[in-house]
């Protein structure tokens, strides 16, 4: 008999990836039907019963309780207690030599000079405040937190000479350390300022695998461009890398600043000799990995050559068009908002029409329905509608699987396009989540995929691109690759 | 720019993998939520923290200055200031005989029994009813009362000075385990041994106490006791032991005869627990001086009736925060368990608002057992209250963290805005008045009283 059985801890909290990951363990038990594991908020709380998933006594919790919900077929009488004993191992690590703020954290750690700071939104801006007063710089992965208070922290941060980087800043390269959602790179003279996380990551990997290195790669956030902002941050880091002597090259990514920040940005720039590659998305023609090779052409004192072999993309275009089964349009299912984004741009500024997306670009139709895709579509798995309740498509794949596997069988579906984004805060064994549905997939359409990271990062990188081009996946190394290979292909569906 | 990165990482733990790997230095933090108080309560604290931080130097620093020493003995209706002899003081915040619960029910009708104005329950339960009995704490009348807490006017007393500042704080005798009248019995044995108290015990020991030429210094004995496996609240044994070695030949040399000498040596020994009334009165005794400074948010009083928890901060004078007295977690003795429990009860939490109790766990790994924890454990909970407090006492040190002084001060602003709640070791009572204790454990303080106590203090500026 279905039923729920929940129950509330009170006064606990955990860092909501944990209790994710425990509601996902959960799932898994024999006889669960679904299962969510939350913070108490009446938001959550709604979210419960909306999902079925509410109980008696659901209406008790605070925002200062977790709730455990299971919605089960019943054939196990222990199985709130079993799911509660997955907590457990959670409470003897919290008992383990801790901190629980800044201050005590200080004490042990009296060198620190970064606080990366990733807590729901409502509370991170005021803990950015905090380690700025303690003369710390912050990279504010959190988002939603006000433009009122993301302006007034980074004004705060720049009275004192320290960088706010964010917030919703997801990706950073200081003194050779990734942060958050970053590659290990090689070490060298290119500077990147992004105001795009995945942009980073991709420019950042292309130029290491090329064989060069970065000096600092700073993230701004994806706000800080805006005409209200005023590019703070951004214009901080370039100062910081005009000043920086290890820096030769400086690389500027982001879409196209608002025009009185670019002013700004062109002004700053009159203060340098260092090259400057300007890569704002959209503007110029060109994409990352071509920014990628021109500063790494720039820092060697080469003449650039494009990474980009147009002749041979058509004709791979052409071998691919004899396997497709059916269709005439692609599926884009991107976990990185910058590769959607750019993918667009190539598929707009090649002619293409038809194409939607979640969240397009200038020219590009607007999906009236995330979830319901129409003839072209570059959905970004990582927008909001996609994200409530579940952690971000580059750490659990579960919602993108799920997609694989159905448009792959959809009738008007030609092909897939995917993105892989490696390296630290990814999901460390994204081969093995992400092949039972790339083999459902590859039963009824193509796959493409461009793989983004270095070798040197925790997910086996050599090991992944071998093991998806033996199950027939189509393997590109950078994402505008894998989208003019799609334009090509989509020309010959036409 | 940043020469080696060092970082402190606030949020998702998985953020630290790559400084580990990358042996990059770092420190995270397991961050919580602040308590969620009023936006204007909030804006006023923070914006006179400079105030605040003054006012609680000062208050600290009267703490730390306390010298509890045991100066004499008593009866309440003759030492406590202000006592009647219809007044009967109970532990915890204020309450109504309608809203006592069973233990501390029970304990009142013994009281009334022992003070001879009532002969049963039912004659006890009309006098109350009559409106002739006067109910306060014991607070209000710088007594503290383990469970119960129940001090009559007839009941001999404990008079401990803080001899750094002179002001006196009182606790009765205790009266030892099981079917006793502080976990609310009143037969007749529970009486009888009350008079014995009365009669033989507390004679000898207030003759005992007050012809030493050097009275008994509780302050010595509890820093030794803390580097003897005790805490002063759960684990009473050796600072008992240290009280059995002090007072010993004083008893014997004022005892009238050897088997009253022996019948009062007896009585302390068999009671590892004697030394608990006494480590409540030094605390209190301590605390008491730092009461009333204007903007200090140090809190000066954490105690439980049964039914609800209480506190008071130095900042808001004698106004009680009180919200529902928690369950314990508890380990329970066997044949009980969790749905025979009382809730939370007893001024016994004074301890750990000095700083002792479960904030000095990590002296006690013994207590752990009723954790289900290991001696990481009773670590990690001291460790934690350092957080929420506002110094390291210069006096009492913990010898397994490296010596380090008892967290001691409890700041309700670290309190909110960190969300981590004061622990507490205590014994759990059985829900029926009489049966005695049936478990002990850890709980945390509840919440709301912190938040009350938080909103008023932002009201005095």
């Amino acid at each position: 008999m279905i039923q729920v059985d929940g129950k509330i801890i009170k006064g606990r909290y955990i860092d909501s990836v944990f209790l994710m990951r425990v509601a996902k363990d959960v799932r898994a038990f024999t006889g669960v039907l679904d299962s969510a594991f939350v913070v108490g908020t009446s938001e959550n709380i709604e979210l419960l019963k909306s999902s079925a998933l509410g109980f008696d006594g659901l209406e008790e919790a605070s925002s200062n309780d977790l709730v455990l919900a299971i919605r089960h077929d019943g054939s196990n009488p222990e199985i709130l207690k079993e799911a509660l004993a997955l907590l457990e191992v959670s409470k003897k690590e919290e008992h383990a030599e801790s901190c629980k703020s800044c201050d005590s954290a200080l004490k042990k750690l009296p060198s620190a000079n970064l606080a990366l700071i990733s807590i729901a939104g409502k509370y991170a801006a005021d803990e950015a405040r905090k380690a700025l007063d303690k003369n710390l710089h912050v990279m504010l992965f959190s988002d939603n937190v006000s433009l009122e208070e993301e302006i007034h922290l980074k004004n705060y941060g720049r009275d004192r000479n320290l960088l706010v980087m964010g917030p919703d800043c997801g990706t950073a390269i200081l003194g050779g350390v990734p942060l958050a959602f970053a590659n290990v790179v090689k070490r060298g003279s290119i500077g990147v300022v992004a105001a795009s996380g995945t942009g980073l990551q991709e420019v950042t990997s292309i130029i290491s695998n090329l064989g060069e290195g970065i000096s600092e790669a700073i993230g701004t956030g994806g706000r800080d461009l805006k005409k209200e902002v005023g590019g703070i941050t951004f214009l901080m880091g370039l100062d910081l890398l005009i000043h920086d002597p290890k820096t030769k090259v400086i690389l500027l990514v982001s879409k196209p600043p608002h025009p009185e920040v670019l002013l700004k940005i062109n002004e700053k720039l009159k203060e340098t000799h260092k090259p400057v590659v300007k890569m704002f998305l959209g503007e110029s023609k060109s994409t990352l990995v071509e920014a990628a090779a021109y500063a790494v052409a720039l820092s060697r004192g080469d003449v650039y050559l494009s990474p980009l072999n147009e002749s041979a993309l058509k004709d791979e275009a052409d071998q691919i068009f004899k396997t497709i089964k059916k269709g005439k349009y692609v599926r884009g299912l991107y976990s990185g908002g910058t590769f959607s984004f750019e993918t667009q741009l190539v598929l707009k500024e090649r002619g293409h029409k038809d194409v939607f997306a979640n969240a397009p670009c200038t020219g590009v139709n607007k999906l009236a329905n995330s979830f319901v895709l129409q003839q072209n579509s570059i959905v970004d798995l990582g927008e909001d509608e996609f994200t409530v309740g579940r952690p971000h498509p580059m750490i659990d794949f579960t919602l993108r699987n799920k997609k694989i596997e159905e448009e792959s069988q959809l009738p008007e579906t030609a092909f897939l396009l995917l993105d892989l984004v490696l390296g630290y805060g990814s999901n460390l064994k994204p081969l093995e989540e992400i092949t039972p549905s790339l083999k459902v997939a590859l039963n009824s359409s193509p796959v493409i995929i461009s793989v983004t990271g270095t070798d040197g990062d925790p997910q086996d990188r050599q090991r992944i691109i071998h093991e998806l081009k033996s199950l027939g996946v189509i393997v590109k190394e950078s994402n505008a690759e894998a989208a003019i290979l799609a334009s090509y292909l989509l020309k010959r569906l036409e | 720019m940043i020469n080696q990165l060092s970082v402190i990482n606030i949020g998702l733990e998985s953020f630290t993998l790559p400084f580990k790997e990358l042996k990059t230095p770092h420190q995270h933090v397991e961050w919580r939520p602040s308590l969620e108080v009023s936006s204007s309560a909030k804006s006023v604290i923070t914006q006179h923290h400079e105030k605040i931080h003054n006012a609680n130097l000062e208050a600290i620093s009267k703490v730390e200055k306390g010298v509890p020493v045991l100066h004499g003995m008593g009866r309440a209706i003759d030492l406590i200031p202000h006592m009647k002899k219809n007044l009967i003081l109970h532990a915890g915040p204020p309450i109504t005989w309608k809203r006592m619960c069973g233990p501390m029910r029970g304990a009142v009708i013994g009281a009334l029994i022992y003070e001879g104005m009532a002969t049963d329950e039912s004659s006890a339960e009309e006098l109350v009813n009559s409106g002739k009995i006067e109910f306060a704490p014991c607070h209000e009348y710088s007594a503290v009362g383990p469970m119960a807490g129940i001090i009559s006017p007839s009941m001999p007393v404990f008079a401990v000075q803080n001899d750094a500042f002179g002001n006196m704080a009182y606790s009765t005798q205790n009266e030892g385990l099981g079917k006793v009248l502080r976990y609310g019995a009143y037969s007749t044995e529970v009486i009888d041994r009350l008079k014995w108290m009365q009669d033989v015990l507390y004679p000898i020991l207030k003759l005992a106490i007050e012809q030493r030429s050097e009275k008994i210094n509780l302050k010595t004995i509890i820093l030794q006791a803390l580097q003897m496996g005790d805490e002063v609240h759960n684990r009473n044994r050796a600072a008992t032991s240290l009280f059995y070695r002090a007072i010993a030949p004083d008893i014997v040399t004022v005892a009238p005869d050897k088997e009253s000498a022996l019948s009062v040596l007896n009585f302390i020994n068999s009671n590892d627990h004697f030394f608990l009334n006494l480590s409540m009165a030094a605390c209190k005794a301590i605390l008491d001086p730092a009461r009333d400074i204007p903007y200090s948010s140090l809190v000066v009083v954490m105690a439980r009736n049964g039914t609800d928890f209480g506190i008071q901060l130095s900042g808001t004078k004698g106004e009680w925060f009180t919200g529902k007295a928690p369950f314990v977690d508890a380990l329970y003795f066997q044949g009980y368990s969790s749905v025979d429990a009382n809730p939370d009860i007893g001024d016994s939490a004074i301890t750990e608002t000095a700083g002792l109790g479960g904030f000095a766990m990590a002296s006690a790994f013994a207590i752990v057992q009723f954790v289900g924890g290991t001696a990481n454990t009773a670590l990690a909970f001291s460790k934690e209250m350092y957080e929420i407090t506002l110094s390291e006492s210069p006096h009492y040190k913990i010898p397994s963290l490296n010596f380090q002084g008892t967290p001691t001060g409890i700041d309700v602003v670290s309190v909110i805005d960190k969300n981590i709640l004061p622990v507490i070791n205590t014994g759990v009572a059985h829900k029926k008045a009489g049966v005695g204790q049936i478990g002990a454990g850890v709980l945390r303080a509840p919440t709301e009283p912190f938040v009350k106590a938080y909103e008023k203090l932002a009201l005095t500026f």
